[in-house]
């Protein structure tokens, strides 16, 4: 099953878990699944149903240009982080 | 398996460089490419040699009026008033313009690719008209038949100030009666985290946690906790910025600059003043310098406001003080941070609180600072909070591995305390606590393979760390630093050429050989030489969306570009061949040489298929278009060897190497020139460069005289060694190579300086008079 | 604005005229009135070099020089270095180390090595560095940039 790492000041939603186990496809449904697990998690990372401005989801590791629609494996481990500007 | 302590390398020179350019090879394993890590002269070279090459300035066009920017001498002030009838009315000029000339913007997030803008607060950036929140900020505009007579006009502009009074430091500003420069700004908690609901001038703040921070340190048998000061620093390119608009009666907007990101020009103009993409075209000039400093727009949607109201195209260029005044800074900072280690010398925690300079409007790189400030080592128990702060300074923009330089200073000088206090070496408490693959970061990332250990390796096997450094008052200092590196959106139109060459057209502007590097890549894959590429950066109609050339993503993002225009041209030829000899095309193989073989030893030479490309078809043209993803972090560890002057407290560096991994370098050339110039520029940062404010927030030092960057005369050869892990989410392994090597020097530069004096520089820069004072204090 | 007056220079070894008002600086005038843009404004005050030219056998920052100051005067710009057939031994030198990364500063650098081997036709390290503390450049560091002198004086001098 896909792992998502909850970031630190999402955690209060969470009772303090840091990874869990989700049964999703994509991250919409993995966005979804958490949101019906520890209501309010949407709202943190999303807004008007797109991932909110400058945030950014990484699979295994890898910022994914797709976004919500990224695909996950059963194996995926899954990161929210916001994007970095280089020099 | 083998691990990776078992591997044997060696140091030797690169090909085709000078002795001090050298590379580490492991046993058994070098690369084996035709073009890649070859030296050929840069396509672009004759035209910079010659004076040819035409930069953002260099632009020309019949009716051409200059302009003047008027700015603020207040550092924070509320605009009550401006008036510029008076200006309109000198002879010469034809247009005068105030933010009230430019649609009115409102909150709503940017996504610039790299980074994120408000759109209402770089509309304020631009032209103010609530408040200026620094001196140079820019009030009102006038284009004229001549600079001088802008300038003089411009002087005519009567501006009504509220004068405020300005915050400069960060822990100030955070503080509850600090004078609050923003009043839409709240505290945003990130990542997915809630936004408070007063006003402050503390925009972010960034929470990490990993493991039990409070049992790792309980664990640890030597703690340390340091306090670390940075000032404001700038990128320094010596290209001042500039911008010509011409704004046609069709509403179509061509604007010629020099630019990073000729597509995120375009979004900014575009969105600034509300009209759609398509209608604006940027035209990239070649860029004098930018080192993330050239990707925000100042002057372009100016020049085009100026152009509408005149009819005619217009000129802005920046001088050298309004450079330094208005744009660029990288921020100062003020970091604890905190480290445990075991008996062993084994990290067990590690727990940081980051303050960064935003400037006037939010949007410091704490970010990457809080993600790269343990990224060296593997820390099983982290927490880090970083917070973006509004200051009375120029809106902070990326410099080269934003963020990461000044949290190397930290953690690198801690490390190199610890290592004093456990009587360990430096290089084997690296290679001991060295990230690797499968090591998870604070943020919870977990790294693909990467190089860190291997620049220690390298370091370890340098002549530079062998030959014994003598003489008083001399030290020697290592440190490593990290970043990220990117991919993002390129694309890549290669045509063939009926003479066996290849016409390569690409987004991505070239700032320091890239043209070069992305021709290599595609004249790899095709087995044809590099000087059979023509590589031409082209306009924002000419090309598909590009991202900046920032973020070292532009050798893997275009190349990988480069690369599956290569292949299609391949598949496309394949076909063609097919055609010729009457066969199916997957009985066509594209082989070494540039040679298409067929059945029955049918062969073709990439150089005769070409000519033969209208017969069978028409033109063959190659595309290649990405948003690369795959892009692989790098690391870079340093050695500087000084010698502090105990009179005077002027540091000189001696001897200096750059060892870092670039996964693989596909013209050394241009690779070891990034790590050379980084290096500078972090040397520069750790002995020299700061603004000087003084209490009324004046910038008291916006010119190359007294904002002194590095000169010839200052630095030493600086040797480099290439590391190549290749990055396995690239066909030839490129990782980047632009930012990592600004990351260690001011950190190396302190350990050094601590081992020839006794004195830990904690504060940046480690400037004459504040190295003198700290040498005095420990006598005393 | 003060009247403009006429001067009577070499640029290249070809006479120019050109018509400069007394505040314009030369810089100002090759590049805007006679389109001799190679010559490059990193600061106009007189610290980056990059405006660097030869003027009557000396390496000047144009910016510092008035135009009118050019009157009777001898000046090579970047535009006068490469020949007829080829290009000169320095900007050879410069593409062979690949001295150069965004290039501005590069033509100053190149007429300051000009000026430099015409004095002194084999420079130590030290002298080269000396000579070339008046051009700033941000990109590569120096390193190269000094093999490419060296490399150009060997060609010099053989």
């Amino acid at each position: 099953m896909p792992r998502v790492h909850i970031p630190a000041p999402a955690r209060d939603l969470t009772g303090g878990e840091v990874e869990l186990e989700v049964e999703a496809t994509s991250v919409r449904r993995l966005i979804g699944a958490l949101d019906e697990r520890f209501p309010g998690f949407a709202d943190r990372v999303l807004e008007d149903g797109e991932l909110k401005p400058g945030l950014r989801v990484a699979v295994d590791g890898h910022v994914r240009a797709m976004g919500l629609l990224a695909q996950l494996e059963p194996d995926s481990q899954v990161h929210f982080l916001l994007a970095i500007g280089g020099g | 398996m083998a691990t990776v302590e078992d591997r044997q390398f060696r140091v030797e020179p690169f090909p085709g460089g000078t002795p001090g350019n050298q590379r580490l090879v492991e046993e058994g394993r070098l690369p084996d490419y035709d073009v890649v890590g070859t030296r050929p002269i840069r396509h672009d070279g004759t035209d910079k040699v010659t004076g040819r090459a035409r930069y953002g300035a260099d632009i020309k066009l019949s009716g051409l009026l200059q302009g003047y920017v008027l700015r603020s001498p207040h550092a924070h002030a509320r605009i009550v008033s401006i008036d510029t009838s008076r200006a309109a009315e000198v002879p010469g000029v034809h247009a005068v313009c105030t933010n009230a000339d430019m649609p009115s913007a409102d909150h709503r997030a940017g996504d610039l690719g790299e980074g994120m803008v408000d759109w209402y607060h770089l509309n304020q950036n631009v032209l103010a008209n609530d408040k200026v929140l620094y001196t140079g900020h820019a009030v009102a505009a006038v284009a004229a038949d001549s600079v001088h007579i802008a300038e003089e006009a411009a002087r005519l502009i009567e501006v009504e100030y509220e004068v405020l009074p300005p915050v400069l430091d960060v822990r100030e500003a955070r503080g509850a009666d600090a004078p609050v420069l923003n009043d839409d700004v709240r505290t945003d908690r990130q990542p997915a985290g809630e936004t408070g609901d007063t006003p402050t001038n503390v925009a972010k703040h960034f929470h990490y946690e990993k493991g039990d921070v409070d049992a790792g340190f309980a664990a640890a048998e030597l703690v340390i906790e340091r306090e670390f000061t940075t000032e404001t620093v700038h990128q320094g390119y010596i290209e001042p910025h500039t911008a010509t608009a011409f704004w046609s009666p069709d509403g179509k907007i061509t604007v010629w600059t020099s630019t990073q990101g000729s597509f995120m020009i375009r979004m900014q103009v575009a969105e600034l003043l509300d009209v759609a993409i398509s209608k604006v075209k940027v035209v990239p000039m070649e860029i004098g310098g930018g080192f993330g400093g050239k990707i925000a727009v100042y002057l372009q949607p100016v020049a085009a406001v100026l152009s509408r109201l005149s009819g005619r195209p217009v000129k802005l260029n920046m001088d050298r003080s309004n450079v330094f005044d208005a744009t660029g800074p990288t921020p100062g900072s003020y970091m604890k941070v905190k480290i445990g280690v075991d008996a062993e010398g084994k990290i067990t925690a590690g727990e940081a609180e980051l303050l960064f300079e935003a400037g006037a409007f939010p949007g410091s790189p704490i970010n990457p600072g809080c993600m790269c400030v343990f990224a060296c080592y593997d820390v099983p128990n982290g927490r880090i909070d970083g917070y973006d702060i509004c200051v009375n300074k120029p809106r902070s923009n990326a410099y080269r591995a934003p963020g990461s330089t000044h949290v190397a200073l930290a953690t690198e000088t801690i490390v190199d305390e610890i290592c004093e206090a456990q009587g360990i070496c430096p290089v084997e408490f690296r290679l001991k606590n060295a990230v690797k693959e499968g090591d998870e970061r604070v943020d919870g990332v977990t790294y693909p393979p990467v190089g860190m250990w291997e620049t220690i390796k390298a370091v370890e096997l340098s002549d530079h760390w062998q030959s014994p450094l003598e003489g008083p008052n001399r030290g020697r200092g290592i440190a490593s630093g990290f970043w990220f590196n990117f991919g993002g959106n390129s694309v890549v139109a290669a045509t063939v050429n009926e003479d066996g060459t290849v016409s390569l057209i690409e987004g991505s502007t070239d700032i320091g050989g890239t043209r070069a590097s992305v021709a290599m890549q595609l004249a790899e894959i095709l087995g044809i030489a590099a000087e059979d590429v023509t590589p031409t950066v082209v306009d924002t109609d000419s090309i598909g969306h590009t991202d900046v050339t920032g973020g070292s993503r532009t050798c893997h993002a275009t190349g990988l570009a480069a690369i599956k225009a290569a292949e299609d041209i391949q598949a496309q030829l394949r076909q063609r061949a097919a055609m010729l000899w009457d066969v199916e095309s997957e009985q066509v193989e594209y082989g070494d040489g540039a040679t298409l073989t067929g059945p029955e030893g049918k062969t073709i030479s990439f150089q005769e298929i070409s000519g033969k490309l209208t017969q069978t078809g028409g033109p063959v043209v190659g595309r290649g278009s990405v948003n690369a993803d795959k892009h692989g972090g790098a690391f870079g560890t340093h050695i500087a060897d000084v010698e502090v002057d105990p009179d005077t407290g002027k540091v000189q560096v001696l001897r200096y190497t750059v060892v870092q991994d670039v996964g693989t370098a596909i013209h050394p050339s241009y690779v070891e020139g990034q790590m050379q110039g980084g290096a500078a520029q972090g040397i520069g940062w750790a002995l020299n460069e700061e603004y000087h404010y003084g209490d009324d927030g004046r910038l008291h030092n916006a010119s190359f005289l007294d904002y002194r960057i590095p000169t010839c005369y200052d630095l030493p050869d600086i040797e480099t060694i290439i590391v190549e892990v290749p990055n396995p989410g690239h066909p030839f392994g490129v990782r980047g190579v632009g930012e990592v090597p600004i990351v260690p020097p001011p950190a190396a530069m302190a350990n050094a300086i601590f081992r020839a004096t006794g004195v830990r520089m904690r504060s940046l820069p480690m400037s004459p008079p504040k190295m003198l004072h700290e040498l005095l204090a420990s006598d005393g | 604005m003060a009247k403009q007056r006429i001067v009577s220079t070499s640029i290249n070894g070809n006479p120019v005229e050109f018509l400069a008002a007394p505040r314009q600086t030369l810089l100002e005038v090759l590049r805007d009135n006679l389109d001799l843009i190679g010559t490059k404004e990193g600061c106009s005050n007189g610290n980056c070099g990059a405006c660097t030219v030869i003027f009557n056998g000396r390496p000047v920052d144009s910016c510092l020089v008035l135009a009118v100051e050019a009157e009777g005067g001898e000046l090579e710009t970047i535009e006068g270095v490469a020949l007829t057939d080829g290009l000169h031994v320095i900007q050879d030198a410069f593409l062979g180390q690949a001295a150069l990364q965004c290039g501005i500063c590069t033509p100053g650098f190149i007429m300051s090595t000009k000026a430099l081997l015409e004095e002194n036709a084999s420079p130590s390290e030290d002298e080269i560095r000396f000579h070339l503390a008046g051009n700033l450049c941000r990109c590569t560091g120096y390193d190269k940039i000094v093999r490419a002198v060296q490399q150009a004086a060997e060609g010099v001098t053989n």
